[in-house]
């Protein structure tokens, strides 16, 4: 397959410049709440990766037989469908996983960049543009989470994957776990912090004044 | 009562679902500008939270979980198991109602419909009406409970929603360093809510 020059930008653009969560906002919820630690980051990174990007060839597939005025409910068909796929599957081979990930999950189908993306690109592109957008906006959307996760994890249990980097005063260490850093609080001043790193910069991403 | 008031408790302080389970996030940051919009939307989350949670759990226990069709009678249904079908009905229930809602307040309504009409279809893709119908799932809620936990989770949410709003009207006389103006500090006060909300654990 050959891509051109704009398939190329569909790919590269979510990553950083259109990052789904720090410049689109879509997606925060899970963002924020399956990252105190790698593993479920992970997880939920390749299971909204996997769901945008499948999605979204679905709908641009049928993209010129859906009539307007039902596409919305195609589409959550699809999204839907697709989930349930992902959560039979981490049901079946990881269930510790899926008890952890509880309801976030069955939440992708909600999460607004699977939908934002099917409606906003999907929906009147081609099929391979949308494969390449879909699997860049979800890995986009999984390098935030995995950076707000590895500094969730080290600094909340001193651990990385599981693997202990900081041994703990419990375990007879030096490192006392700072326990904001896996509350709710804390999550949303990382991706405050980041938002903000991240804007500093890039100055055409300052909003006016 | 005392079953209600800590039911009470959990939806609206300590299990907020906009603060502390990170629910309806999208909608939480984007419609916070204006008290009077997020008033709104919240009224809105509140109304459709309290109808879709009760009926999502009839649907739940009369219909997908395992044994839950022995009430017809017939063999070949009683043991059957559709609790795959659990997120593709709560979604298709939570869409047809919100597009009934909207129908119903425009045909009876009209002064409530043109307050919270541009609020409903984004009250579809608002993840903390699907989580709701999920956690009462999760949780195992009976009937009553459901109804309870619907509306109080709501309330909470309106509650949170109003309250940031609140405080960015205010923020928007204030010193906020470039980088962090706009997106960046509403995380941060959103943070500094959730904060304050995880004293209420305690109770």
């Amino acid at each position: 397959m050959k891509f051109s020059e704009s398939s190329k930008d569909s790919f590269i653009k979510p990553l950083f410049k259109n990052n789904p969560i720090f410049v689109q906002i879509l997606g925060v919820c899970s963002a924020l709440a399956v990252t105190t630690s790698l593993k479920t980051a992970l997880t939920m990174a390749l299971a909204v990766t996997f769901v945008t990007a499948f999605s979204n060839v679905g709908v641009a597939l049928i993209r010129k037989v859906i009539p307007g005025s039902i596409r919305m409910i195609v589409e959550m068909t699809i999204i839907a469908t697709l989930v349930i796929l992902v959560d039979q599957l981490i049901k079946a081979f990881s269930y510790n996983l899926s008890k952890q990930l509880s309801v976030y999950v069955g939440l992708i189908i909600t999460n607004c960049i699977v939908m934002g993306r099917a409606e906003a690109f999907a929906i009147k592109n081609k099929v391979g543009d949308s494969l390449l957008d879909g699997i860049g906006n979800g890995l986009g959307y999984g390098a935030v989470l995995l950076v707000v996760a590895f500094f969730r994890e080290l600094f909340g249990f001193g651990k990385l994957f599981g693997i202990v980097v900081f041994p703990t005063v419990q375990n007879g260490g030096w490192y006392v776990p700072n326990g904001l850093m896996v509350t709710a609080p804390a999550a949303f001043f990382l991706i405050g912090g980041i938002i903000w790193l991240v804007k500093t910069c890039n100055k055409e991403m300052q909003d006016a004044e | 009562m005392e079953h209600a008031l800590s039911m009470f408790v959990q939806g609206v302080f300590t299990q907020n679902l906009a603060l502390s389970l990170f629910l309806g996030m999208c909608t939480f940051l984007a419609v916070s500008k204006k008290v009077s919009a997020a008033f709104g939307l919240g009224i809105a989350v509140i109304v459709v939270q309290a109808i879709t949670v009760p009926v999502n759990c009839l649907l739940y226990n009369y219909v997908l979980r395992e044994g839950a069709l022995s009430w017809t009678g017939i063999d070949a249904l009683a043991n059957l198991d559709l609790g795959f079908l659990t997120f593709i009905t709560f979604i298709g229930v939570i869409a047809a109602l919100v597009q009934i809602l909207e129908m119903t307040l425009d045909r009876f309504f009209p002064p409530l419909y043109n307050a919270l009409g541009v609020f409903l279809p984004l009250i579809t893709v608002n993840c903390a009406i699907m989580g709701g119908s999920l956690f009462m799932q999760q949780r195992d809620y009976s009937l009553g409970d459901s109804v309870l936990y619907g509306l109080f989770s709501g309330l909470g949410w309106a509650f949170a929603i109003v309250m940031l709003a609140g405080i960015r009207e205010k923020l928007e006389y204030s010193r906020v360093p470039k980088g962090l103006r706009g997106l960046g500090v509403a995380f941060m006060t959103a943070g500094l809510l959730a904060m304050a909300f995880m004293t209420f654990s305690g109770m």
